[in-house]
């Protein structure tokens, strides 16, 4: 068995093209919510979200591949060029079949398949677009990284709504640990700001009319935000050969399925995935200093997974920890959240600084640990976990802590 | 019973699977165990069939709504206020 390490970051967020501004971003606590231009909203009762601003993909991708790219891929293509820059991989020669990619998405390419179902109900023409389906596929992202940089070995998505990421990452975890490959391309992606996918999410009732306070007393749900995070993961031993900076370990990884609600949480599902990722890192509740939430800012969630840390920690451990939710900065990336989240949780780990939870107003007697309101804090993280819990009751959660050598 | 009552008992009684017998303007809400999906069903299917806007939000930690009734009223009032604007 493999250690894994993280040797490359990459991301393309509402919070930032780029890590060193989204990380400036979280650490700040500069909440990028906010009324959504890159769509018209006259139409929706929510409207706001986190968007990308300053993107211009003609400037960023030759128009023949353009063509091609529905904007979930879009994204994923940018944050895995940063990433694999930053790793300083090639995947020339054997390398490139002995490295995976697995590319978590919640719901694939919404924009093109809004545009398609557009053209034909509501403008009455005959045909689509011959790249619809290449498009709209959920892979596409996967293929579109694979081919950018030459990936050769395992590749594919993984889908499992708000914990596609966590569960991407977790997969490509288990393969460079098993040694089936000694490098991994992994994170995800989510473009799902068009109108008819806002109309869904208006339908469930849990969209925020403020915005996404986390935690707090009288939040009013979640607010939807588009972006893609990749990392490089590989075999200690190939990175520690090869010279690489390594930014921390990922030590574990758990899994579960609730089994009761397809959208409420469920406190134990919760906590046997926390439970779970500890466990396979061969750790003990007090030794995770922090723990980046799933924190959607529902009423439901965040009261769920504060009696679910407890739960899988301890009253003792869960207090003595410090929990933050990205979510508050830079909304839910659905399929993207994970892979975002544990940019966060390693930079946490990389800088010993605590990400606030933002837009935090007043305490909720229901929630009651630290989370970090509003403002960073300095603390020396020494393990730490990243939650996702989705809907439909599939929970992931990864362990990562420091590497000091 | 007015047109709106007996609607708002039948989409209530089709979407929750509570017996049409239990829903008076009385019955309250928590005791016919409805559950959170079921509510956002029913909601939709008011929406549809009076053609108004319910500003619904799941979040909302206090209970609007406690009977049947002021289910009743609320929507007669969103009606009300559709055909006068």
């Amino acid at each position: 068995m493999n250690r894994v390490v993280i040797t490359g970051l990459g991301v393309f967020s509402a919070a930032g093209k780029a890590v060193p501004e989204f990380w400036q971003t979280v650490r700040d606590g500069r909440s990028v919510i906010g009324p959504l231009t890159i769509i018209d909203t006259s139409q929706l009762h929510v409207k706001i979200g986190a968007e990308i601003k300053g993107f211009e993909p003609k400037e960023n991708f030759p128009a023949k591949q353009l063509g091609l790219l529905d904007r979930f891929s879009q994204l994923a293509v940018m944050a895995s060029r940063e990433a694999i820059r930053d790793a300083g991989v090639s995947f020339e020669g054997e390398a490139g079949e002995q490295s995976a990619c697995l590319i978590g998405s919640g719901v694939g390419g919404q924009q093109t398949l809004d545009e398609s179902y557009y053209r034909i109900y509501a403008e009455g023409r005959k045909n689509v677009h011959p790249f619809t389906i290449p498009r709209l596929m959920l892979n596409a992202a996967c293929s579109h990284v694979c081919m950018e940089h030459g990936v050769k070995g395992p590749a594919f998505a993984v889908a499992s709504a708000c914990s596609s990421s966590t569960h991407a990452i977790g997969l490509a975890f288990h393969m460079v640990r098993s040694g089936m490959v000694h490098t991994a391309v992994t994170g995800g992606t989510e473009a799902c700001i068009a109108l008819g996918t806002m109309k869904g999410w208006e339908a469930i009732r849990v969209m925020a009319s403020d915005t996404c306070r986390p935690f707090s007393k009288g939040r009013t749900g979640m607010a939807l935000g588009e972006g893609s995070a990749v990392v490089v993961l590989e075999s200690l031993e190939r990175a520690k050969a090869r010279g690489a900076r390594i930014y921390a370990e990922i030590c574990g990884f758990g899994m579960s399925s609730d089994a009761m609600d397809i959208t409420l949480p469920d406190v134990n599902g919760a906590a046997r995935a926390m439970t779970g990722a500890l466990k396979d890192a061969g750790l003990n509740p007090e030794d995770i200093d922090y723990v980046n939430a799933h924190g959607t800012g529902t009423a439901a969630n965040d009261v769920t997974e504060t009696r679910a840390l407890r739960m899988a920690l301890g009253n003792e451990a869960a207090e003595k920890l410090a929990v933050s939710s990205s979510k508050s900065v830079f909304g839910h990336a659905l399929g993207g959240a994970g892979a975002l989240e544990l940019i966060v949780t390693v930079l946490a780990i990389r800088d010993k600084v605590l990400p606030p939870t933002a837009n935090f107003t007043e305490r909720d007697p229901a929630c009651d640990l630290d989370y970090v309101p509003n403002e960073a804090r300095e603390r020396k993280i020494r393990a730490a976990i990243s939650n996702s819990f989705a809907f439909g009751g599939l929970n992931a959660v990864l362990a990562v802590k420091r590497f000091d050598g | 019973m007015s047109s709106v009552e007996s609607d708002v008992y039948d989409i209530i009684a089709e979407k929750s699977a509570v017996d049409r017998s239990k829903l008076l303007r009385d019955a309250k809400l928590a005791d016919l165990e409805i559950e959170s999906l079921d509510i956002v069903e029913i909601i939709f299917a008011v929406e549809e069939k009076f053609d108004v806007h319910v500003p619904y939000n799941a979040n909302d930690q206090e209970l609007e709504f406690e009977t049947v009734g002021d289910v009743i009223d609320a929507v007669q009032k969103l009606i009300d206020e559709r055909t006068s604007a």
